[in-house]
């Protein structure tokens, strides 16, 4: 009796079974939806993170950047000395042919003793350092030098490769990034991300050697293949493998990989590092390594994964922020309408089948036979919009995945350790360009559907039939069976 | 048996007190048909109330049977209202999205009935109301003396010891009504039922064995 009353109830007041079914499907699809965006872009986000952070980094350590004084225009590291030896005169032209490794703008070198004081706080399971370096080759021809002032280099800079400048000269400045890692440290830092493509990584027999891993995509821009050479501050480096983010989205941290010691020694900085990326023992040491790190090193920037994932700049932000903010209310407003709806049709229903009810129970019908058919009624409703909710939002999530939105992401900061700045090589990287960028990467947002966003929604139909069910059938259950005796009018 | 002692129903509206029924006093022995007849506002219904374990009186006791009505809760009510007592009422009360078959077996429901038992002792009961073609039908898809004829085969179908009915006749015309009293009192004489109607058709009241007229809560009969 309680199947076939309930199926003809809903079949025969299809209206209200659509109308409450449609609410719940609504706030259903829609909390699939907001919930499967969600994870995708926090996929997308962890997927930037680990490219540039490496996987299983919880902190990194650098040290806090000195701002740069005014008027030093294009001075520090990225100062270009001159020098006779440097070029060859002819004609009364000087060709200039200067390549420097230095540590990027807004990044300051350290000593690397702080990477054994970090290597001894407690819960700090492994820890690695790296130095994170720009290089930056200056080719060129000055005209007789007497036409110039050197004040004037940063000017022409704007024009790189043309004869027409003020001065007349020609010149290309070309930078990428260099990152000195230990060869024999893989378990924690930028290298345990990335996948190789081709050749092989650097091992710890690689320490002293000139050998260089790059990165994939750089390799490709630059023309280089494994067995090539690449020349780091005039000297020559042996390519021995090529690298890709693991995500093929993403790019990896650097430009061009080489073991710690030799990007030490050629850029001057024997001894220094400028980042140390730490792995906690477990995700609930962080907080502590993290004050413990703070304490030891008092000069020292430490980042924690959670503020890593707020340098996440880009559409990719935006997505995130829009999925947590707006999506997340919206879904919030809309569910609870639904629920609202289902409630009032229930209740609506009751109160339109007061006679229905009392007759029932004017027949011997118990309070409890009514109440289970008043909730199973709409507990079926809301089923009822639960899968049409569960198959809408998995037909939207199919639709957004098909369209596959590129997000871009830059962890953009000067905090960053290693950016790709200068990307690509190319040409005329300007003098004024130093400023550290992001690793700017394009994420293709792809949705995941997880098993428990189904059950998720599967909950949330029962919550919501059940709680409409319960109202109107404790209303239900307050009728009195003489209701059956009410004159029609 | 119906015993009725001093029955009195109340109903507060606001500061308002309606006396429904005032110190009723009655007995119906098993098997009687009664009509009831008074003007409206008199109290027909809720007297029927009192007898059919609707509702339970502000004073006095209602026996019927070995059971005293005034004292019994809500559950047992229900009990003696499933198993005891038939009801046919004036607006006929089916379900509207059951069928006519689906109707009667309601009835059944609270009796743990199993299904094909159920099913057949419906088809039994609307075969005797002279229904058994229409079964599959929706009540709308009937005339009004059919769904009476409905009602009342969902009324008998769990063979009460009393029937009691609402102005039953109250919407059909005269022929229909005629049908419908023809068919009460066939069965009220064949099975033996206690069967009480309410009406105030004088040519309903007529086919009874005893008349009751009732007048602002109070019982008198009729010669
Ligand atoms: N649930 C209730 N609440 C308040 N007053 C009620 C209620 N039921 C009945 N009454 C009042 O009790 C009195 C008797 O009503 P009842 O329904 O028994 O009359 P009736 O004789 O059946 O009339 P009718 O011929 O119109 O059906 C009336 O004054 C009515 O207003
Ligand atoms: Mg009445």
């Amino acid at each position: 009796m309680f199947v076939t009353y309930l199926r003809r109830e809903l079949a025969g007041r299809r209206k209200q079974t659509a109308i409450v079914a449609i609410g719940m499907a609504l706030a259903i699809a829609l909390v699939i939806i907001v919930n499967a965006v969600s994870s995708g872009v926090q996929l997308a986000q962890s997927t930037v993170l680990a490219s540039v952070y490496g996987v299983g980094t919880d902190i990194t350590v650098s040290q806090t950047p000195v701002a740069p004084t005014e008027g030093e225009g294009g001075g520090g590291p990225q100062n270009f000395d001159f020098g006779a030896e440097d070029g060859a005169t002819a004609d009364g032209s000087t060709t200039v042919n200067q390549a420097t490794l230095s540590v990027e703008r807004g990044t300051t070198a350290f000593d690397s003793t702080a990477l054994d004081t970090v290597g001894g706080i407690d819960n700090v399971s492994a820890a690695a350092a790296t130095l994170s370096l720009s290089n930056t080759t200056f080719n060129g021809t000055l005209p007789d030098r007497s036409a110039m002032t050197q004040g004037e280099a940063p000017t022409a800079g704007e024009a790189p490769t043309g004869a027409d400048g003020a001065g007349g000269s020609s010149f290309s400045v070309d930078s990428f990034t260099v990152l000195g890692l230990d060869p024999a440290d893989d378990a924690v830092g930028p290298l345990s991300a990335v996948s190789l493509t081709d050749g092989r990584s650097l091992e710890s027999t690689d320490a002293g050697a000139n050998v260089a891993v790059l990165d994939a995509s750089y390799a490709t821009t630059a023309e280089l293949i494994v067995g090539d050479t690449i020349s780091l501050a005039g000297t020559d480096f042996t390519i021995v493998g090529l690298v890709t983010a693991s995500s093929a989205d993403a790019a990896t941290a650097s430009n061009v990989y080489i073991p710690l010691d030799v990007a030490q020694t050629l850029s001057g900085l024997e001894g220094q590092v400028t980042d140390i990326y730490v792995q906690a023992a477990s995700s609930t040491d962080i907080e502590q390594v993290q004050a413990d790190v703070e304490t030891a090193l008092p000069d020292s920037t430490v980042k924690t994964q959670a503020d890593l994932a707020s340098s996440v700049s880009g559409s990719l932000s935006s997505a995130s922020d829009l999925v947590k903010n707006l999506g997340l209310w919206l879904s919030l407003i809309v569910l609870a309408a639904a629920f609202l709806i289902a409630i009032l049709f229930t209740i609506s229903g009751v109160t339109r089948r007061t006679r229905e009810f009392g007759t029932l129970k004017a027949i011997g019908w118990s309070n409890g036979r009514i109440v289970r058919q008043v909730a199973g009624e709409s507990l079926v409703q809301g089923l009822i919009g639960g899968v049409v909710g569960i198959a809408v939002g998995l037909f939207g999530i199919l639709a957004i995945n098909l369209v596959a939105p590129t997000l871009t992401a830059g962890a953009a900061s000067a905090d960053v350790p290693a950016g790709m700045n200068g990307a690509g090589g190319r040409p005329g990287g300007g003098f004024g360009q130093a400023v550290v960028e992001a690793a700017t990467s394009d994420i293709v947002l792809q949705v995941p559907v997880t098993l428990s966003v189904i059950l998720i929604a599967v909950g949330l139909a029962v919550l919501g039939g059940l709680l409409a069910g319960a109202i109107g059938g404790w209303r239900a259950s307050r009728l009195s069976p003489s209701e059956a005796l009410r004159s029609i009018a | 048996m119906y015993e009725l002692t001093n029955v009195t129903k109340k109903y507060d509206q606001g500061k308002r007190s309606v006396t429904a029924l005032n110190k009723v006093t009655l007995s119906i022995p098993d098997g009687q048909m009664v009509a009831i007849q008074g003007p409206t506002g008199g109290g027909k219904s809720t007297l029927l109330q009192m007898l059919g374990a609707l509702d339970r009186p502000s004073t006095g006791t209602v026996q019927l049977g070995a059971s005293d009505l005034s004292k019994l809760g809500q559950g047992p009510l229900g009990e003696i209202r499933a198993r005891q007592i038939g009801f046919v009422f004036q607006g006929f009360n089916l379900i509207p999205t059951l069928t006519a078959q689906e109707n009667v077996e309601t009835a059944l429901a609270p009796l743990g009935v199993s299904a094909a038992d159920r099913t057949a002792r419906a088809a039994a009961a609307l075969a005797s109301v002279g229904l058994g073609e229409r079964g599959s039908h929706l009540p709308a898809e009937l005339s009004g003396g059919q769904q009476q004829r409905v009602a009342i085969a969902r009324a008998l179908v769990k063979e009460p010891a009393v029937l009691l009915a609402d102005e039953p006749t109250g919407n059909l015309d005269e022929q229909t009504r005629d049908e419908i009293m023809e068919l009460l009192e066939g069965l009220w004489r064949d099975r033996g039922l206690t069967l009480i109607v309410v009406t105030h058709d004088s040519a309903v009241a007529k086919r009874a064995q005893r008349r009751l007229l009732i007048k602002q809560g109070v019982v008198k009969e009729v010669a």
